[in-house]
């Protein structure tokens, strides 16, 4: 599918679904995403009833349990507006997960048509919003870390790139095995912690010796890994969603 | 065994995997090159995995053979008078045999010497193939697939005219699936390993060298 | 046979182990990396992929049929075909040949399904004598351990101790840790084996339904030694090898070596399609292929996980994959490891053996990028991981069910639960937002090696409300 089938024209309002992790954990970075959205003249719909996806279950083997939790997400949104993902995990689960799960039941065409308006956040600024954006900040090195999902399932990578690229003073240094996953893998890290360890630990030695000292993902799941490591070893990396990087470097206000 | 075949059978038609009909085959466009060009890239393809191509005209290929012979120190070479170009070997070496062998008979009579007293044996080609620098060979009863696999130095000869562009291309225009030899061989490149820490070494079990001689008409 | 088990612990040891981490991180860094300049046109890479994937599919749609016509043409060419159901039945073929010939040695060419058969324990016990001749499975069995790559069997070992091993036991050839010298030994010390073999056992990478052709990929030579230079030659190959065209040779070879080493072409492709005829010089003068089904006409009765049978072994999977880059090949305890090992072994031994398996992936996808057949490995085992705690078996798939035990499923139906009533949520959320001050200080495991992830002081729901942007 060309980009050009697979987007559609600038709406005038848009779903933001903000995932179980930002909503508890990182707020910022949703409250950042939706901001980048509204600044570009775009209404900003979020639905209170949303909580998860339900990708842990799923990934877990607990289909039911899956199953039950994406209905109630399907409902959350019933308008035939876009809606727009601040994670490609969460939104690889709803595109091409959620038509897997619902294969053969009765919502099976309700899901098919849910998944067909989900966008990764980078993707629906790059893609949708043409977005154009005016660095602010002082220069700075980044490093980026794209999580599976976003690179594989979604293929959203160079979406991430575009956009830093946009900034003016940011230089994006790159890692040894940048496409190599960090390790996490939802219940992965609980059930096999040692390997889950030894992969965290090989992703922040490869991101720390780019020598930057700011780490970007437009993955929470990844960041509290890797930059949760990274902490623990004290090193001076510091983590952050690509919204709320994006938001801080051109936001006036934030200046 | 009988009944395992039909268990085996049964059971993969009973589950008759209701797939849907594959009847698509994507293109896969394949590579095309000029005569010239075949004879570059099989070349350089060849020497990349450390075989030997030497491009010779048809009337000249006598004379580096020997020159190889004895810039190599072959003591013997094996060849085949009953081929297209046994004769011209068998008077290579004047009255003299010098370093000439032949094996007659089936290996049952002969594996012993072509395990222990050959040097070098010299097969012609079937064909080649450019894009992936491979030779072609279809042994028969005149150069038997031993022949190019046992002794340390395996000599091919090899027409330019005989260089496809693809294993596809040479596949399909001599319509391999209506007659295949007992034994069909590509070979690209002298026999190598890398088994130990990922470092290429030749010669493991077949041939350590390979030497191609392509004749180029005169 | 294979005691999986006990895969937590062997991955455990396997990660405290710095040789073996650095060798698996070297070698599949340079795989990776030569299999990368192998494909510098990515469009001919997607097309092959999508042709490779269309060959598979359409034999395995075919399969019964084909294998009808393969041991059709393979019985006009004189190769004699048998069939085992289990290993068991494939290991009894294999001897009754040995024995009708009174052999007593078999030397082999590297062939993975007899690994999964055991053969060499099973002729062994029978007074007959085993030889790898495959340089890394030679030096496997002169160290008596399993191969760690389908490819690269002898890849956790360095040359230090290949060259240790040698002298252990040639004690008469001198000591080097140079890599010719230690082929050249092994060279000289199997030459006279092949001399003498009475018989010889292969492999099968792709068996040709059209033509009755066994289709064999190799480097070394050994392949064409053990099926040319016997007398007799066995061919061993699960039923799932067959594929329809000779027409279907091409994009599959073009494939396989450029995935698995990034090679452009192995050295020998051989390709057999009958005994020696009469008048020709040299051959067996026998001929079998051993078609062994050992659970695979199970895995072929569903329909997502028939997938799983697409495999062309080239080890691409393994070389990519994360997980195992860093416990290589011995953690997983079966004959094939790594990501396809983890779909393929657990449907033939059971989700109650190696249902820890599927498990051992973090779905990052770079498997099912490689894969020249595009299996979607993620998507099975995901599949696989439904099946090990799924309650309402079809029982297809062995040992379903068998991991759900303990709290789990209690912990997810309460997850489910709760997330699947909004206000609950809200209510918890916010709740844990106003007193994150309780929030433990250390997660397990999770805080082993990580700082513990702190709840914010408002939960997204609350700021989003705060900020303007609505419910609808």
């Amino acid at each position: 599918m060309s980009p050009s089938d697979r987007y559609p024209e600038r709406p005038q309002r848009v779903y933001f679904f903000g995932t179980c992790l930002i909503d508890l954990l990182y707020p910022e970075a949703g409250l950042a995403g939706m901001q980048l959205i509204r600044r570009e003249g775009v209404e900003v719909l979020y639905p209170r009833d949303q909580t998860c996806c339900g990708q842990p279950a799923w990934n877990s083997g607990y289909r039911d349990e899956a199953r039950s939790v994406a209905m109630r997400q399907i409902g959350c949104f019933p308008q035939p507006y876009p809606i727009v993902v601040p994670s490609g995990s969460c939104a690889g689960m709803m595109r091409h997960q959620y038509p897997r799960l619902f294969q053969g039941s009765p919502e099976q065409e309700t899901a098919l048509a849910f998944a067909a308006r989900i966008f990764e956040l980078t993707e629906f600024l790059v893609h949708v919003l043409k977005i154009d954006l005016q660095d602010l900040g002082a220069p700075v090195e980044v490093a980026l870390h794209v999580s599976c999902a976003a690179r594989r399932e979604l293929q959203v990578a160079d979406e991430h790139r575009v956009l830093l690229q946009q900034l003016e003073g940011v230089t994006l240094l790159e890692q040894q095995r940048a496409e190599e996953c960090c390790g996490f893998g939802g219940t992965f890290a609980v059930k096999h912690p040692e390997i889950s360890a030894a992969m965290v630990e090989e992703k922040c030695n490869a991101v720390v010796a780019t020598g930057a000292t700011r780490l970007v993902s437009g993955d929470c799941g990844c960041l509290m890994n890797i930059n949760g490591h990274a902490q623990h070893r004290n090193e001076a990396l510091q983590g952050q969603h690509i919204a709320s990087f994006l938001w801080e470097r051109t936001n006036a206000a934030e200046r | 065994m009988n009944d395992a075949r039909s268990n085996i059978l049964k059971r993969l038609k009973e589950a008759g995997p209701g797939l849907p009909e594959t009847a698509e085959q994507t293109p896969v466009p394949l590579a095309r090159w000029s005569p010239a060009q075949r004879i570059e890239r099989f070349s350089q393809r060849m020497e990349s995995v450390r075989a030997e191509v030497h491009i010779v005209p048809d009337n000249g290929w006598i004379d580096l053979l020997k020159e190889l012979v004895s810039e190599k120190g072959i003591g013997t070479l094996l060849y085949s008078p009953p081929t297209e170009y046994g004769s011209a070997i068998g008077a290579a070496w004047g009255t003299s045999d010098g370093p000439l062998r032949t094996l007659t008979g089936e290996i049952e009579e002969w594996q012993e010497q072509l395990f222990s007293d050959i040097d070098a044996a010299l097969t012609s080609t079937h064909a080649a193939i450019a894009e992936t620098g491979t030779l072609v060979l279809w042994p028969d009863s005149a150069e038997p697939r031993t022949f190019s696999l046992v002794p340390p130095i395996h000599i091919a000869l090899l027409k330019a005219e005989r260089i496809f562009d693809t294993f596809a291309d040479l596949v399909a225009r001599e319509q391999w699936q209506n007659g295949l030899p007992t034994n069909a061989l590509l070979i690209s490149g002298p026999s190598k390993s890398a088994d130990i820490e990922q470092t290429l070494a030749y010669g493991v079990h077949g041939p350590v060298e390979l030497i191609v001689l392509v004749l180029t008409e005169a | 046979m294979q005691q999986s088990v006990e895969f937590r612990g062997r991955s455990r040891e396997a990660l405290g182990n710095e040789q073996i981490r650095s060798n698996f991180r070297q070698a599949m860094d340079g795989l990776m990396s030569k299999r990368k300049a192998s494909f510098p046109d990515q469009d001919e890479l997607r097309r092959l992929r999508l042709r490779a994937a269309e060959i598979r599919a359409n034999a395995l749609l075919k399969l019964p049929e084909l294998l009808e016509r393969l041991e059709q043409r393979c019985h006009e060419n004189g190769i004699q075909v048998h069939w085992a159901e289990s290993t068991a039945e494939a290991n009894a073929i294999v001897l009754g040949i040995m024995q009708r010939h009174d052999a007593r040695l078999l030397i082999k060419g590297k062939s993975m399904v007899s690994e999964e058969m055991e053969l060499n324990h099973y002729l062994e016990a029978h007074g007959i004598e085993c030889l790898e001749s495959d340089l890394g499975e030679y030096i496997l069995q002169l160290a008596g351990e399993p191969p760690s790559h389908i490819v690269a069997p002898a890849i956790h070992k360095s040359r230090q101790q290949i060259a240790q091993l040698f002298r252990q036991k040639f004690p008469d050839i001198p000591y080097s840790e140079d890599v010719d010298t230690l082929t050249r030994s092994a060279r000289t010390i199997l030459r006279r084996k092949f001399n003498q073999a009475p018989v010889g056992l292969s492999g099968v990478n792709f068996a040709v339904a059209e033509t009755g052709t066994i289709c064999l990929v190799e480097n070394e030579g050994n392949g064409r030694m053990c099926t040319t230079v016997p007398p007799v030659h066995i061919a061993v190959t699960g039923i799932e090898k067959v594929v329809e065209h000779l027409a279907d040779i091409p994009p599959l070879l073009s494939l396989l070596p450029r995935s698995a080493t990034g090679q452009h072409i192995t050295t020998y492709f051989n390709m057999i399609s009958s005994p020696r005829k009469p008048g020709e010089r040299d051959g067996p003068q026998e001929v079998h292929l051993v078609l062994l089904d050992n659970g695979r006409s199970r895995i072929y009765q569903d329909q997502e996980l028939i997938q799983t049978l697409r495999c062309i072994r080239c080890g691409a999977c393994m070389n990519h994959c994360p997980v195992y880059a860093r416990i290589g090949g011995h953690a997983y305890g079966t004959t094939i490891p790594g990501p396809i090992g983890s779909i393929l072994e657990p449907q033939k031994a059971g989700l109650d053996r190696l249902g820890d398996l599927p498990t051992a992936s973090t779905l990052c996808g770079a498997c099912a990028e490689v894969c020249p057949v595009k299996i979607p490995i993620p998507d099975l085992l995901n599949r696989l991981r439904f099946e090990r705690v799924r309650s309402d078996g079809d029982n297809l798939t062995p040992g379903q069910g068998s991991q759900r035990h303990g709290w789990e499923p209690t912990v997810w139906r309460a997850w489910s639960w709760l997330h699947a009533h909004p206000l609950v949520y809200r209510l918890g959320t916010r709740i844990a937002s106003r007193l994150r001050w309780l929030q433990p200080r250390r997660l397990g495991n999770w805080s082993r090696v990580r700082s513990t992830p702190r709840v914010a002081s408002r939960t997204l729901h609350e700021l989003a409300a705060k900020n303007g942007f609505n419910d609808e």
